[in-house]
């Protein structure tokens, strides 16, 4: 009898697990020697890093194509609110209170856009997302249509913030955004190793198979109406915690940059696009470049969106899976790699 | 006993009955093949065998049970397996992960467990060389051979193969219909549509005949490609 394996670790994938603990040390010391807009540019782009891989999960592996994720961007910052200003609680672990208000409002939005196909589920998801934000904005306790922001009380006795004063001998404002990064850096690594852990489990197969052939999926016993809800809920409650953090950051809310389609989706979507979509090292690459065009062109005003288009649309020709897709397609480089691959037993003598 | 048993089963798409009042049974064990011409209804009866589309009409038993409102996906955890006329592989998967979810999921088991069992489907269907080549890079004969090898991979009792060896080589075909024989020897029950007759005949042990959706005739091969109605039907002969 044969012994057939299958692995999927490569070369690169060890040598990115060295190299990837390194850096995550680095991160997780940034504060040490970074000034404070360093850690403000941080913590950019790891909560648009969390959106991305959000984004990708449910877009890339799933198939749904969402243009409505900033119904969860903003019900999770409004529930972050909501929990500080009305019930009293520190931001901190009201930053839970995010997901699950977003997980909540995902149901029903499921229940709704998954009776849409393609195009039809974008536009609806975003037409829901509307609705979330015409009905936050009738309400008057948190600001209605001009918004709000944190009470003083609230985001000067936060969690941990004494601590990091004391720890790191810095001010109060800057200890803020010491905590929103470690808790930003936190959330990225979580997301990304609770993806990459989904998609090395029979899960992750599922969701590959619904992605390319829902019907042929459904025949070999794949459940894709299942796979789709854990796929769509999943983002939410992580789109909602990156809400949460990103607006206990701001401290100040209004509906229309809470659910702005702009900011949440159609930025996430192009970091997604361009950076390479279907796999997790593309919105890492593409939020760096998203970041750094950002910073070049940020004087140019309108010209900024239009370089951002025109690039979107020269890579989704030139490059239909991103700039990862042709880095990996040239090289044969995974930095996650996913792939199974079968060896041993006949397979020593016979492959090609 | 039969494995399979459909009981005047229709459908319809808008006015066109593509399906009408089908009645057949196919005991267990049995090669049973269905010609008819073109747009006859035999994928659409293949798709409501295995779940893909909802009968308007009349019943479906599998295995003594009604699976007639049972979902596609249920049905293969059941027992049914499939190929797709156009093959329709995992394009961005490799031909083992293919196999993989086929068997994890349509067998409800782990990755480890099936593990071995897909590698011997990839043995019997010639296909272990590509095991490791994404499956929107092969040819046409090795993407018809994955069908077959997937829906193998779910451990089927009923195999529903649909025109597995249209476009193939003489001898790409012969190797194909040695693999098929060899998998209905292992007692599973097969329900076979093709046009290329020569193959089909020389598996089968029953002929079904179907036109405009009705089956025109069942039985032994060799009666069926001889009766006036076949002649006419499918082959275009005025007789």
């Amino acid at each position: 009898m044969n012994t057939y394996v299958v692995e999927t670790r490569t070369r690169a994938s060890n040598v990115t697990a060295i190299l990837g603990t390194a850096l995550v040390i680095a991160l997780i010391l940034l504060p040490l020697y970074a000034g404070r807009s360093t850690i403000q540019d941080m913590f950019f782009i790891l909560t648009m890093l969390v959106l991305a891989q959000f984004w990708n999960l449910l877009a890339g592996y799933g198939g749904l194509v969402s243009i409505g994720q900033q119904a969860f961007v903003g019900m999770g910052a409004y529930a972050l609110f909501g929990g500080v200003i009305l019930a009293g609680m520190d931001p901190v672990p009201a930053i839970l209170l995010s997901g699950v208000a977003a997980l909540v409002i995902a149901i029903p939005t499921a229940f709704f856009a998954f009776r849409l196909q393609g195009a039809y589920f974008a536009i609806g998801t975003w037409v829901i997302a509307e609705v979330f934000r015409l009905l936050l904005a009738q309400w008057k306790t948190l600001g209605g249509g001009t918004g709000t922001s944190l009470p003083r009380s609230a985001t000067k006795d936060m969690w941990f913030v004494d601590a990091i004063k004391t720890l790191l001998d810095v001010k109060t404002s800057a200890a803020r955004d010491i905590l929103a990064y470690w808790l930003a850096l936190l959330l990225a690594l979580a997301t990304i190793g609770g993806i990459y852990w989904l998609l090395r489990t029979r899960r992750g197969l599922a969701l590959a198979a619904v992605r390319d052939n829902t019907e042929a999926a459904k025949s070999v016993g794949v459940d894709a109406d299942r796979m789709k809800w854990m796929v769509f809920l999943t983002s939410a409650f992580g789109t909602g915690l990156a809400g949460g953090l990103i607006y206990m950051q701001k401290a100040r809310i209004s509906p229309d940059a809470a659910f702005s389609v702009t900011d949440w989706t159609a930025y996430v979507i192009f970091i997604v696009v361009i950076g390479g979509i279907g796999t997790i090292e593309g919105p890492i690459l593409g939020v760096l470049i998203f970041f750094a065009l950002q910073s070049l062109l940020a004087d140019f005003g309108s010209w900024y969106l239009l370089s951002l288009g025109v690039l979107a649309i020269a890579i989704m020709l030139i490059a239909p899976r991103g700039i990862w897709g042709l880095i990996s397609e040239r090289t044969g480089l995974q930095l996650f790699p996913i792939r199974r691959r079968l060896k041993g037993g006949q397979l020593d003598n016979l492959e090609d | 006993m039969s494995i399979l048993a459909l009981k005047n089963v229709s459908k319809s798409f808008g006015a066109l009955k593509v399906t009408d009042s089908a009645s057949f049974d196919v005991p267990q064990g049995q090669a049973l093949g269905i010609i008819g011409p073109n747009g006859a209804g035999k994928s659409t009866l293949f798709n409501l065998i295995t779940g893909n589309l909802k009968a308007d009409e009349g019943s479906i038993h599998f295995d003594g049970r009604d699976v007639t409102n049972v979902s596609a996906m249920e049905r293969c955890l059941m027992g049914i397996g499939r190929s797709f006329q156009i093959p329709q592989p995992f394009e961005k998967m490799t031909v083992y992960e293919n196999l993989l979810v086929a068997a994890t999921h349509g067998r409800n088991q782990s990755e480890g467990q099936v593990q071995q069992a897909c590698a011997t489907v990839l043995e019997q269907t010639e296909m272990l060389r590509r095991a490791n080549t994404p499956a929107g890079q092969l040819s046409l004969l090795e993407r018809k051979r994955l069908e077959l090898a997937r829906a193998m991979a779910t451990e089927p009792r009923l195999l529903l193969l649909d025109e597995i060896a249209g476009g193939l080589t003489e001898g790409e075909c012969q190797a194909l219909i040695q693999t098929i024989k060899d998998i209905h020897a292992q007692g599973v029950t097969i329900i076979w549509i093709e046009h290329v007759l020569h193959a089909l005949t020389s598996v089968v042990e029953r002929l079904l005949v179907l036109d405009f959706g009705k089956v025109i005739g069942i039985g032994d091969p060799d009666e069926i490609m001889a009766s006036r109605e076949v002649k006419e039907i499918y082959l275009g002969i005025d007789v």
